[in-house]
């Protein structure tokens, strides 16, 4: 600050004008993100009922929640099911989007189809996949008995629970498979010809052109997906009521964080979950972006190496 | 030069799309097929295809049982305020970002960008307790007015979208003595349809399918949206299934229509923003 030339009277209103502009997002970002941040690492540290003055317990939170065995419960299912759902995510859509990205007649049609089932997200979308798991009358099951199969009960069995919401997930996977086309159709033609013409496969070109190419859209899909995965919580709870039943197999932590702040006013410990939550994604996210160097390809940044 | 090896590949890479096209149809067409169909016939095993007779009735009994009505009206009300909300902040603060120079620009910017991967419960129980002490419990106040101070997402692809405007129109109608606000209204806004469009859609989209907000914010079955309507509708008719598919494809209509007429947006707005990650 000290050392900064003085601003001319222009750039000075231009700089005002800015900030005039950005208003909105000031007061946002205060009133709801950094303040709400700020209020719940202190809440992390009390007591607090909602109704009552909160009281300060120092760590006593996070002690009890290294005991809680729901906690360890919540998120060993959170991360069961990010590391079932992730690179499904990463590579079915990738594979989706292959196939949009065809050139034939009527593709206009198919992208629809596939992209149609990710904007329904919400209650409807997952009460469809209640009744497609419904062990006795739902379709999967029924197809399944075509071929001689007596399928689980998925969504009523500790053993198959998540496996059903991965199914659910599955029909979103649309979002992603429209973010990898974007990134498929600006690789030019030309590298792809001249690599063919070099002899190349096409699994070659695949792995050699078309992966570095996407690398970039690979990692901002595996950010995204791994942040939205951690937050899960529409299709556990309305699928099993709140409960995240049968035996907590679908506990997710979000839905125990929901449970503890606003089923049992547990204002205090439902900080410190949020705070746990965030330490680990952050932590997470972290751990991609180091890692990103080595594998992501930016266009330009390839010359030291 | 089409080689009998090369249309056998075209053959069967047609095959597998309609394939999966297949797959990504069928809940659907069975959502349609099993909402016309008699409570005693929903639940036949094996299942039968078409609905035989075909019950229209479920409709408007599913809808008369708890007041959909009233939910498709709260859900509006809510999703056309957040759009509105949203599109004059965010075209505010980005047009600001885009083209506003100001010392600590860049740095702001970054914490816009930080906070989009900020995890939504974070801040949850601090915000409930904001708005619980604002009396705002059981209203659509916290569900609606954040959106008059930007989301993050939407400044970051508004932005985006700014930056390809060519500049020389601004410059002229400020040397014309334009002021910022009426180079956005006149000029900014008109040349930016398409993304305004993208963040109308995108905004429409999440928020009536939002479930967690109104959870939180919502007890009263007056207030209820479609989705909280939905759920307790779910936990009264466990087995009608019948019923749930015709209220659940109800719900849905909106957005399958927004869909259809703006698909080109939704597809845009994810190629704007989805490329710079």
């Amino acid at each position: 600050m000290l050392h900064r030339p003085k601003l001319s009277p222009a750039a000075r209103r231009e700089a005002l004008t800015f900030y005039l502009c950005i208003s909105p997002w000031l007061i946002g970002v205060t009133v709801f993100v950094i303040g709400p941040m700020i209020a719940s690492l202190f809440l992390s540290f009390t007591d607090w009922d909602l109704f009552s003055a909160p009281v300060f317990s120092g760590a006593r939170n996070y002690q009890q929640l290294a005991q809680d065995p729901l906690i360890w419960q919540s998120l060993k299912v959170t991360i069961t099911y990010t590391a079932l759902y992730v690179p499904t995510e990463l590579i079915g859509g990738l594979l989706l989007a292959i196939l949009m990205n065809q050139q034939i007649r009527g593709i206009r049609f198919f992208r629809a189809v596939f992209y149609l089932p990710s904007v329904l997200s919400g209650v409807a979308y997952v009460i469809v996949w209640m009744w497609l798991l419904h062990p006795q009358a739902g379709l999967i099951n029924t197809v399944l008995r075509w071929f001689g199969i007596e399928g689980p009960r998925w969504l009523l069995d500790p053993r198959t629970a998540l496996i059903a919401l991965w199914m659910m997930s599955v029909w979103g996977l649309g979002r992603t498979a429209v973010i990898y086309l974007a990134g498929l159709q600006s690789i030019p033609r030309e590298l792809i010809e001249a690599a063919a013409i070099d002899g190349a496969t096409r699994l070659q070109i695949f792995r050699r052109v078309t992966v570095p190419l996407l690398s970039p859209t690979i990692f901002f899909n595996l950010v995204l997906s791994i942040i939205a995965t951690f937050q899960t919580f529409t299709s556990a709870f309305v699928a099993t009521g709140g409960t995240g039943s049968p035996l907590d197999s679908t506990l997710f932590f979000v839905m125990y964080l929901y449970r503890q702040a606003f089923v049992m006013n547990n204002m205090g410990y439902a900080s410190a979950m949020a705070w746990v939550l965030f330490l680990i994604i952050l932590l997470l996210t972290l751990l991609i972006v180091r890692s990103a160097r080595r594998w992501v390809y930016y266009e330009g940044a390839r010359s030291e190496a | 030069m089409v080689t009998g090896h090369s249309a056998l590949r075209r053959v069967l890479s047609t095959s597998i799309l309609v394939f999966t096209a297949g797959l990504f149809l069928t809940p659907l067409i069975w959502m349609i097929s099993s909402s016309l169909k008699p409570t005693y016939a929903v639940l036949a095993v094996p299942p039968t295809l078409l609905p035989n007779p075909v019950k229209w009735s479920n409709y408007p009994e599913a809808l008369s049982i708890v007041p959909f009505g009233r939910f498709m009206l709260n859900s509006l009300f809510v999703s056309v305020v957040t759009v509105i909300g949203h599109l004059f902040s965010c075209t505010l603060i980005a047009y600001g970002f885009a083209r506003l120079r100001a010392p600590g620009r860049d740095a702001l910017f970054w914490v816009v960008l930080a906070t989009m991967m900020l995890p939504y419960p974070v801040t949850m129980v601090p915000t409930f307790m904001l708005f619980h002490a604002l009396g705002w419990i059981d209203t659509f106040l916290p569900l609606t007015v954040p959106a008059f101070f930007g989301s993050p997402f939407y400044i970051f692809l508004l932005r985006q979208f700014f930056l390809t405007l060519p500049p020389e129109l601004e410059d002229a109608a400020r040397i014309d003595g334009a002021n910022t606000l009426q180079i956005i209204t006149r000029i900014v806004v008109p040349l930016s349809g398409p993304a305004m469009a993208t963040v109308a859609i995108f905004t429409f989209q999440a928020t009536w399918n939002d479930f967690l907000g109104p959870l939180i914010y919502l007890g009263n079955q007056r207030l209820f949206t479609v989705t909280l309507g939905l759920n307790q509708f779910r936990q009264s008719y466990t087995t009608d299934w019948a019923y749930l598919m015709a209220a659940s494809l109800v719900t849905m209509l909106p957005i399958v229509v927004i869909f259809l007429i703006g698909q080109k947006y939704f597809v845009q707005g994810i190629a704007l923003t989805g490329m710079k990650g």
